[in-house]
């Protein structure tokens, strides 16, 4: 036998198949698999410039740290330094990726002005004519760091008195809709389901830890100027627009004088979608007038660009003797780091897809994007769904041990079936969990009895699966009640929030699910770290930078300073509520400046 | 002291497309003077196989042959926006962008075809080789090369089109959540065997079954390397990897391979793979997107068949020796929990129906 096979099972859902089709269902050779290969694909490290410069970052190496001076003097001087860029040169060096379709607010500079939250956060680019020089250089940049507390732990973020790790998100957490700590699923009443005495209660808690896209290829840009006062980036992006959009915004430039050019990209994963590369190449050509090439090394791309971000899950189920799961109730704790990236629509992701493919007709899940001072996290194949589907489908074997039932069993039992209401208040269609069941276990001898081998997602689904039942909701985690119930021992820094002052619901549960409160964790000693930048030394003050272009940019407005509370430049608009007509108008450069 | 076998499942579904939708993306496509098809996007292949994905997708909506169509991407000057590729959005978003842009340049073609034809358009069908006939009479013909000339250099038509697709995006609820995530869904189910040893921790995935139910297979071959890496990916996920082994600790963090361990060509297990296909109401063609979810299964099956093996559960992500031996440890020894399906069979059920496919070996890389 093969070491794989593969099989195409016809004769399932084949009445809703249209089989007439030509090109649909060939196994078509790829239109670029000789270029590949051959080696021949370009990639954007293929496209060669005379005199092109390199860039390299200068990290931190503190997960939290006040920037007193940066003292580039000495890097200057360097044989092959050509320019230093510092955050000043950065004409709006404030952004959240996700502006583009006007979710959320800007909290991340493209450098870092006055304030570092991770390990590895950028403060300042030598660009030179050899990556050896931009690295000899980078090493030789001085920073004066004021070390600060930190905190690691999404729990601890939350907990009273925690470090704020974003001055933008006080309260270590993205706020949805303007109202609440986190994203809330409400649809029945999963207290009044866990009370009941024909039920066993099963609880877990489950924990995903920081993943690697780890392409082939490292993440990486090259601009140079083009002609009639154009900037031509040859980029590894996965996201065409998103990177140019970003860094028109970055850069206060309209779209029509940056020309992209992705295509072939050596993996991606959803590592490549950050857009970090290609502003800071952008910039380097417009300021030096040369090509510039940003490139991660293996390193970088492991520690500093951002993985698939860790996650914890706490579930509880109630599940009667026959197996039927009755109720299923979720906290999660998304951890994106210092910076929102694409973490606060990861978590409305993942609320919009519990309880899994089942049916259960009490669901409720508290889902919280909690800021900490690592590396931010972004998109990774099956972002916001791989790390709670890992504890769903654990929690399943737990509650199948529970109920004295087979797994796959339980599962076919408790599948969501054509017509059923799902938690997010849609029926659902198109369903076919049963049918993969039924052929995985096939396939692999795993023996399940005739009524679950008979049954159908198009069968039995509906009637009263289909009813919205009576829900109870809770303002927990509401902001704006939240001072009731703040501690008075954290005056500085905003406190974390907590619960708001009691729900008027009968059976308050919060004891089991309230934010965990702990004491305030004790700034652990901050420990240096790979990336070469020499601990605080006493340094002279900072020359002024070399002479910019004429057409430099005035430096950005500095970020607010940690503990002052957020003060949006304009009114916030909530949530998802995008404006209509003008959802993509950043892209041309024009929006939120 | 032994090694223990296990067998773990699971089952999972996936959502298509940007959560919450308002995620467009545009596609443009023409003709050349000789009836070769250009299709323009901006999207980017990843190696998943977008271009090829579209291109069928183009030649089936215009009813050519998949030779007389090529996909010109990822240029900035050229291509219309398209949001980008991730989220499972490749096949379905641009794949129904191409379809509507596709399916106005085929009008065009066989509005100029009628012309020359002196028939109704509405009359022609395609043969998808190359030629336009009017239905049931296939001698009253023309090619699409000759229709495309015609167009261009005695009608003045342009043969081109224009699509979009956008799903609206949908609002949240705060109270309840309440919302249009996405507009369909993949699924799939999987079973892991595997082997612990009880005195080392170490874990051995020995075979994988599945079934990923895809919509429409648009490309079989291109969906088998989606499912076979992602399951590899799926197993590194469950046993090998992270950048924070000590999680929340930041220490130790690995900075090259020779540290971030992924599972090596001795580590690959066998694949069997079934694919069903449900076509999604609104999926081009009713394909939805097997590349993302394909990996999701495989890292509960992987936990929940070391606790059939040994007895032990790790809720903690990856599955490291160290945990299992201290699991191990703290049970007073290893408690095999039985196998699903009793002894390891000589024979694999079902597997007389499976392809021999002697050239889809593994396949361990990535990007």
């Amino acid at each position: 036998m093969a070491f794989n096979t593969v099989e195409m099972r016809k004769e399932f859902f084949a009445e809703e198949r249209d089989e007439s089709l030509k090109e649909i269902g060939q196994p078509t050779r790829r239109q670029d698999i000789l270029g590949h290969v051959t080696g021949r694909s370009p990639f954007f490290d293929d496209h060669r410039f005379d005199g092109l410069l390199h860039l390299r970052c200068v990290r931190s190496p503190h997960h939290h740290a006040r920037i007193r001076r940066v003292d580039t003097a000495a890097a200057e001087r360097m044989p092959g330094v050509v320019r230093i860029l510092h955050p000043g040169d950065v004409p709006h060096n404030l952004n959240t990726l996700l502006s583009l379709i006007g979710f959320g607010r800007d909290d991340e500079p493209l450098l870092a002005p006055d304030t570092v939250r991770y390990v590895g956060e950028p403060v300042c680019a030598v660009i030179a004519e050899s990556e050896r020089a931009a690295r000899e250089a980078a090493a030789a940049v001085r920073v004066d760091w004021e070390v600060l507390a930190h905190v690691l732990d999404p729990e601890e973020a939350l907990a009273p008195g925690a470090p704020v790790v974003n001055p933008v998100w006080p309260r270590n957490v993205f706020e949805y809709h303007d109202k609440y700590t986190h994203q809330k699923l409400r649809f029945g009443d999963v207290e009044a389901a866990f009370a009941r005495r024909d039920v066993t209660l099963v609880e877990g808690r489950y924990q995903m830890s920081p993943i690697e896209q780890a392409p082939t290829e490292t993440c990486g840009a090259i601009a140079a100027p083009e002609t009639n006062d154009r900037f031509v980036c040859y980029t590894s992006t996965q996201a065409l627009f998103f990177s140019l959009g970003t860094t028109a915004k970055l850069l206060s430039l309209p779209s029509s004088r940056l020309h992209f050019v992705g295509g072939t990209v050596g993996g991606g994963f959803g590592g490549k979608v950050d857009s970090l590369h290609e502003p800071l190449a952008v910039l380097g050509a417009m300021l030096t007038g040369r090509p510039v090439k940003y490139a991660w090394d293996r390193a970088e791309e492991m520690q500093v660009g951002a993985p698939r971000g860790a996650e914890r899950w706490y579930l509880k189920d109630a599940v009667t003797r026959d197996g039927r799961i009755v109720a299923r109730r979720f906290r999660g704790y998304f951890d994106c780091g210092a910076y929102t990236r694409l973490s606060s629509y990861a978590v409305q992701k993942a609320t919009a897809h519990l309880p899994g493919p089942y049916t259960i007709p009490n669901v409720s899940a508290d889902t919280y994007c909690v800021f900490t001072n690592r590396t931010p996290a972004t998109a990774m194949r099956g972002f916001g769904i791989t790390g709670v589907d890992f504890a769903i489908e654990c929690h399943m074997d737990k509650v199948a041990e529970a109920a004295g039932l087979d797994p796959v069993e339980l599962r076919i039992l408790n599948a969501y079936r054509d017509g059923d209401m799902k938690a997010h208040r849609r029926v659902a269609k198109n369903t076919a969990l049963i049918e993969c069941c039924q052929v995985a276990a096939e396939k692999a001898g795993w023996p399940v009895r005739p009524e679950f081998a008979a049954a159908s997602s198009l069968r039995d689904g509906g009637g009263a699966r289909a009813e919205i039942p009576t829900t109870r909701t809770d303002e927990d985690g509401r902001i704006d009640g939240a001072p009731a119930t703040r501690p008075a021992a954290a005056p500085a820094a905003p406190a974390p929030s907590r619960p708001a002052a009691p729900a008027p619901a009968p059976t308050p549960a919060r004891d089991v699910y309230g934010l965990p409160v702990r004491e305030g964790p004790a700034a652990p000693a901050p420990r240096p770290q790979a990336p070469p930048v020499p601990a605080a030394q006493p340094a002279a003050p900072p020359p002024s930078p070399p002479p910019s272009p004429a057409a430099s940019p005035p430096p950005a407005p500095p970020a607010p300073a940690a503990g002052e509370p957020y003060k949006p430049a304009e009114p916030f608009t909530r949530g998802v509520k995008r404006p209509g007509g003008h959802r993509f108008s950043s892209l041309s450069g024009t929006r939120r400046r | 002291m032994a090694r223990h076998p296990g067998r773990g499942f699971a089952a999972i579904n996936y959502p298509i497309g940007m959560n919450l939708g308002g995620d467009p993306s545009q596609a443009l496509v023409h003709s050349n003077p000789d009836g070769k098809f250009m299709v323009s996007l901006s999207s980017i292949d990843l190696g998943q196989g977008m271009k090829s994905v579209t291109r069928q997708i183009a030649a089936e909506t215009l009813g050519v042959p998949v030779a007389d169509v090529y996909v010109d991407t990822a240029d900035s000057d050229t291509g219309p926006h398209c949001m980008g590729s991730f989220a499972s959005r490749g096949t379905h978003r641009v794949g129904n962008a191409v379809i509507a842009a596709a399916e106005e340049a085929r009008a065009v073609m066989l509005e100029a075809a009628a012309e020359e034809l002196e028939v109704n358009a509405a009359d022609l069908e395609t043969d998808g080789a190359g030629g336009i006939h009017v239905k049931g009479a296939p001698s009253r013909a023309i090619s699409t090369a000759e229709a495309c000339l015609a167009a261009q250099f005695k009608q003045g038509r342009t043969v081109s089109g224009r699509g979009i697709f956008l799903i609206p995006p949908s609002d949240v609820d705060a109270e309840t959540g309440e919302m249009s995530p996405v507009s369909c869904y993949a699924h799939a189910a999987l079973v892991v065997d595997v082997e612990v040893d009880d005195e080392t921790g170490e874990l051995t995935v020995t075979e994988m079954n599945s079934a990923y139910e895809v919509g429409r297979a648009l490309n079989p071959r291109l969906v088998e390397q989606q499912l076979v890496g992602g399951a590899w990916m799926g197993m590194s996920h469950a046993a090998w990897e992270t950048t924070e082994p000590y999680y929340p600790d930041r220490r130790a963090g690995p900075e090259d391979f020779n540290a971030y361990l992924m599972p090596g060509p001795g580590d690959v297990a066998p694949h069997h793979i079934a694919i069903l296909e449900r076509p999604a109401p609104d999926g081009p063609y009713g394909g939805k997107g097997p590349g993302e979810m394909c990996a999701n299964p495989v890292l509960p099956a992987v936990a929940n068949a070391v606790y059939n093996a040994v007895g032990v559960r790790i809720d903690e992500l990856p599955i490291t020796p160290e945990k299992i031996l201290r699991g191990i440890r703290a049970n007073g020894g290893a408690r095999p929990q039985g196998r699903p399906g009793g002894e390891r069979a000589q024979g694999r059920p079902g597997g007389e129906r499976a392809q021999e496919r002697p050239g889809s070996g593994a396949n361990g890389g990535r990007g």
